[in-house]
């Protein structure tokens, strides 16, 4: 087929930019994947299951993964972010900034480096429910799979246990950032989310109390590579739960907060019941909410939940969240709407369905236009954004949309738009 | 070709103080019958790799053995191009890393695996892709809604070919009847024009697109790449060729006679958000049977939606059309006042703006509640609704109530595919008479290679949404046409270009991989004779499991390949008191599985055998028997989970395993050995902390039931 091949640049190595990546170079494009973390896999990467399936998202990844390996037409740059672009449809240059990873191509992944690093530092991918060591492989499925050390806690050469351990002449701590230029005929923007801060809702109290989790936190007390393999404990004491709150709306649908429905977080919480269900059948579990937005055949998922016992859905706001210093317990309380009663009811742990905020909302970047909510529009010119950073979105909508962005990025080759 | 073998053992990453290197060594130059072998301390750094290029340079090394890690990693590293095959041996995560060192059992293991590998290599024949004659890239899309209009746009754009096929007079499907969209862009305030007359104007001005009006399918046949396709027009068929095809046949409103709860067909001021559209955009104005403009509208959400008896799902974009209704009805007259009743407001995402709107909108109410019945009395309609937000019943009288009947998929009880397939004629559904397969990772894939699912037969949608898929399917089709062209496989088996191949002088027309390929690849001669037609194929090898005669294989995977691996490592006699376990496994979720749990050095027992296949599917019952009979003691066979959330990549091999229980058992029966010997599990990727209680629970059950007869015979 005579299909004009040209050379592309995607933006973020969540589940967006992965797809959209692997696509266009089954074309026999060219394409350089930049994600700013050491790892691909984003978001999902982080999550126990996905909904309504119940399946793991290891599962759909490495089978992108397995096609980035068959296919050399993909270049991948972690810890870089873009700095620059300029040009036209057609005729981008891309400048890439690459942080120094301290752990060269000579890394063979055998691990001594961590058995001989003293410093410890919380798991970003844990959400700080773990720790690694300075130097560390971010999780089991890093894509690349090479170490990297964080600087932030690396005491350096003074230290340089790691370089000795090693027996590739793998480590390097003078290595410096790095700028590259990238030539693209279309450039395809997939920056992703980060949850929204819960500390902003001063009313939740969040950060006071152990017992009080965000939803992302609770997939990784879900996950079994997680800090509790997989055991749904509460933080403060690692008891196994046996009443928890599901908190919907933490900053979605609040002027005040996100404005905007954050689309996933209803029937992710109902994924997350499923977890405390599968994990102690005997739990006692509430969900407030305003409304149960489980859109399409999700439908179905919303039936299935339901018929677990011992679960509850309060149609209400939660007003406040309170800590008993006691029993580290939580006290929720919302207006349950449907009977005008004031609703408080005590639990072993609680969980705020935190919403999606674009990972680049209220930052200044190169990337495109960001409306009032700091999402990006779907793109123009030869600049086309996708997934979470575009709207809210799970993870086939994201997927459809990095396959279309992929159709019109090809459409750039040559300098049309 | 004639092989020259070397293979190369990597010592690093403790592999090297967990093994006897010198022992792999004797083996590889022995029982291997490599060429060369060397080791290295280092094999994946610049001078590791150079002694292995050289060989290939100088020494004529053209199949090539990595002892060394997973080959998931440093893939990128032992890459020594197509002319050279390629074999990597997991002495790592499988062996080293998650087994006792300097352990007799853990030097068989590796060993066994070396001479796995090696017959592996040796036996493995370079692919001779699949190009047929007569190949086009023309796409033909199935419908000419919106979703279908911006596919063939979409893919005209890039210089594709494109025919479509509508079956109305008229291009445009729902939307053409649509008075307004609801807001897209920010502020989602203002209702906005839906855009498609000048949609329908760029396919129609668009020399690439061929487009068909008042016609259907009459008939597909062939295969990804060359399509037949049949169309039967008002006057007469025509005939086109197609390498893929988009099925965007949409939707229907879901029968709103069948709401008799809700008093449609009682009163003509009982009417359908399609027919509130209708009356819109026809100019009419909202008006009442007697031509009245009504004061009071009542919307009833979920009119047939979410609800058990009627359509189990929420069809996603009523609850925003109802909205965007009421505004025509109070921008119309603004004394009017409008009534939606829900049970859930569901405006994802930004729409909630749209909603807010709503909101402050003083003569819009919006009530969440259960209907409980609409009473007609006189000219006079009244909704009763219970459960409300004030905790009571109560009841509103209106003019003109609006139904928001939801979305049934076109191809739930219409046919629109009439495929020559022995499979079936249609797509299998999924659900409720949608046709996609692997929803969440790859929304556009059906269970037919080449047929793409898109818009409103996919999964309910808003305008907004069927336009974005319709890029996307798009994208799919061109690149099946791309990668079919090449004579590669598609999803998900990427660069894949080998096809099944069938010795078909003993085939006895059994017809069991016609009836098992999940993708419907084989149909039938007249005789009866299975008809393979390879660029369906998903190169999953399901039929290769399936054939009792043994009789279908790709050049380097088949029964052979399998087979000497088998014959190719250790079984003790039972005097020695060492089981062995062979475990077939799927690679794309249990191997990296296994993978996981050497990276976290989590130990099992040394005696299970792994085998990974494509798909558990694709294992014959004929290597199973080769293996009992062997003397191996039991048989795992770790797949994908099955279901109705089935994980399987090639959507039901797992499931088959179960299905092909029946004949295993005679097998069994005939070998006069225990049912137990042969387990099927269903593993998740995620699931490797099971893997070491799993094999130890197994080795310790067979153990229990005592060693293998036929050991050593």
């Amino acid at each position: 087929m005579n299909i004009k091949k040209g050379e592309f640049v995607v933006v973020g190595g969540g589940i967006s930019g992965i797809a959209a990546a692997v696509e266009i170079a089954e074309f026999g494009n060219k394409v350089t994947l930049i994600e700013k973390e050491a790892s691909l896999g984003g978001r999902v990467s982080k999550m126990s299951l996905y909904f309504p399936k119940l399946c793991p998202p290891y599962c759909g990844l490495e089978i992108y993964f397995k096609r980035i390996r068959s296919n050399p037409n993909i270049q991948i740059m972690t810890l870089s972010e873009v700095a620059n672009i300029s040009g036209t449809p057609g005729n981008f240059t891309v400048t890439v900034r690459q942080s120094p990873r301290y752990v060269n191509a000579k890394c063979t992944g055998c691990n001594d480096c961590v058995s001989a690093c003293p410093v410890e530092r919380p798991s970003d991918f844990d959400y700080s429910l773990s720790k690694t060591k300075a130097v560390y492989l971010p999780h089991e499925l890093s894509f690349p799979y090479r170490y990297v050390i964080d600087d932030k806690t690396c005491p350096g050469a003074e230290c340089g246990k790691c370089i000795l351990a090693c027996k590739y002449d793998a480590i390097d701590l003078g290595m410096k950032a790095e700028s590259v230029e990238l030539k693209a005929d279309a450039v395809i923007v997939a920056t992703g989310w980060k949850p929204y801060d819960a500390q902003k809702l001063t009313n939740l109290n969040y950060g006071k109390m152990s017992n009080l989790i965000t939803n992302v936190m609770m997939e990784r007390l879900a996950a079994p590579n997680g800090p509790t393999k997989g055991e749904i404990l509460r933080p403060s004491d690692n008891k196994k739960v046996e009443r928890v709150a599901f908190v919907q709306c933490a900053g979605s649908r609040d002027e005040n907060h996100l404005p905007y429905c954050s689309a996933v977080c209803c029937t992710a919480s109902l994924k997350q019941v499923s977890y405390v269900k599968e994990f102690n059948k005997e739990a006692q579990v509430s969900v407030f909410y305003i409304d149960l937005r489980v859109m399409g055949r999700n439908e179905d998922f919303l039936t299935k939940i339901k018929q677990h016992d011992g679960l509850k859905f309060v149609k209400g706001k939660v007003a406040r969240i309170t800590e008993d210093p006691d029993t580290k317990d939580v006290w929720v309380e919302a207006e349950d709407i449907l009977s005008g009663a004031k609703h408080r009811e005590r639990f072993d742990m609680a969980v705020l369905a935190t919403g999606i905020e674009p990972s680049l909302s209220g930052e200044k970047t190169c990337l495109g236009e960001q409306d009032k909510y700091g999402f990006f529009g779907s793109g123009k010119d030869g600049i086309f954004h996708i997934g979470c950073c575009h709207t809210p979105s799970d993870v086939s909508a994201c997927v459809k949309l990095a396959n279309g962005a992929v159709l019109k990025a090809m459409q750039c080759v040559g300098g049309r738009a | 070709m004639d092989k020259k073998l070397g293979i190369y053992l990597c010592s690093g990453c403790h592999i090297g103080e967990c093994l006897d290197m010198q022992a792999l060594e004797k083996a590889a130059l022995g029982e291997c019958k490599a060429a060369v072998c060397k080791k290295h301390e280092f094999l994946c750094g610049r001078e590791g790799l150079e002694l292995i290029n050289n060989d290939i340079k100088s020494e004529g090394v053209n199949t090539v053995v990595i002892g060394a890690c997973s080959p998931r990693v440093n893939f990128d590293l032992f890459r020594f191009g197509d002319q050279v095959i390629l074999e990597r041996v997991n002495l790592r995560e499988h062996v080293a890393w998650c087994h006792k060192p300097n352990d007799e059992d853990t030097q068989m293991l590796a060993e066994d695996y070396l001479r796995m590998g090696a017959i592996k290599a040796v036996k493995i024949n370079f692919p001779e892709p699949y190009i047929a004659e007569g190949l086009t890239s023309k796409i033909l899309i199935i419908g000419g809604g919106v979703s279908g209009l911006t596919s063939a746009f979409s893919a005209a754009s890039l210089g594709t070919e494109v025919v479509l096929v509508e079956k109305q007079a008229e291009l445009g499907g729902w939307v053409k009847n649509m008075h307004r969209q609801y807001p897209k862009a920010p502020p989602h305030a203002a209702l906005e024009p839906t855009g498609l007359p000048e949609l329908i104007d760029q396919v129609k001005k668009n020399s690439k697109i061929t487009v068909y009006t008042s016609s259907t399918i009459e008939k597909i046949s062939g295969e990804p790449g060359r399509f037949e396709i049949t169309i039967k027009k008002a006057d007469g068929t025509a005939v086109e060729k197609a390498a893929s095809i988009i099925v965007a046949t949409g939707w229907k409103p879901y029968d709103a006679k069948k709401l008799e709860h809700l008093s449609f067909g009682k009163h003509p001021n009982i009417i359908t958000n399609v027919m509130m559209e209708e009356m819109v955009s026809s100019g009419r104005g909202i008006k009442t049977a007697d031509g009245q403009r009504p004061k009071r509208i009542a919307f009833i959400q979920c009119a047939g939606s979410r609800d058990p008896n009627h359509l189990p799902y929420c069809s996603s974009v009523c609850c925003n059309v109802s909205l965007k209704q009421a505004m025509y009805c109070r921008e119309q007259d603004p004394d009017s006042l409008v009534f939606v009743f829900y049970k859930d407001l569901r405006t994802p995402g930004h729409h909630e703006d749209f909603y807010r709107h709503a909101q402050n909108d003083a003569g819009t109410f919006l009530t969440k509640c259960e209907i409980t019945n609409i009473d007609v009395k006189g000219n006079t309609l009244v909704v009763n609704a219970a459960d409300t937000l004030l905790g009571k019943e109560i009841s509103v009288e209106a003019d003109l109530v609006v139904l928001a009947t939801g979305m049934v998929p076109t191809a739930l009880d219409e046919k629109v595919l009439h495929l020559a397939y022995r499979k079936g004629d249609e797509l299998p559904q999924l659900k409720y008479g949608f046709t996609d397969s692997h929803f969440i990772c790859f929304p556009y894939e059906t269970e037919r290679t080449g047929i793409y699912a898109s818009g409103c037969a996919r999964a309910p949608l808003d305008t907004d949404a069927a336009r974005s898929d319709g890029t996307g399917a798009a994208m799919k089709a061109i690149q099946c046409a791309d990668l079919i062209s090449r004579g590669m496989a598609t999803l998900p088996r990427f660069g894949d270009n080998t096809y099944p191949e069938m010795y078909m002088q003993r085939c006895t027309d059994c017809k069991r991989c016609t009836e098992e390929c999940p993708f419907g690849a084989y149909d039938e001669t007249a005789k009866g004779t299975p008809l393979p037609n390879p660029a369906r194929c998903r190169r999953c090898g399901i039929c290769m499991g399936s054939c009792p005669e043994r009789i279908i294989s790709f050049k380097n995977y088949n029964i052979e390949i399998l087979s000497s691996m088998i014959k190719n490592f250790s079984v003790p006699d039972e005097f020695e008191e060492k089981p062995r376990i062979l475990a077939f496994m799927c690679e794309n979720d249990a191997y990296p599985a296994m993978d996981m749990a050497g990276l976290r050095h989590i130990e099992y027992n040394p005696h299970v055998r792994i085998i990974p296949v494509r798909c558990i599917g694709s294992v014959n019952n004929v290597l199973i028997a080769d293996a009992l009979s062997g003397g191996v003691d039991g048989i795992l066979l770790i797949g994908c989970k099955h279901g109705d959330d089935y994980q399987c990549h090639f959507i039901r091999g797992s499931e088959l395993i179960g299905k092909r229980e029946g004949n295993l058992q005679e097998t069994l029966q005939r070998l006069a050995l225990e049912p137990e010997r042969i387990k099927a599990v269903q593993l998740s990727i995620n699931e490797y902390d099971r893997l070491p209680k799993l094999f130890s629970e197994y080795v310790e059950e067979i153990t229990e039931m005592g060693f293998n007869p036929f050991k050593g015979m």
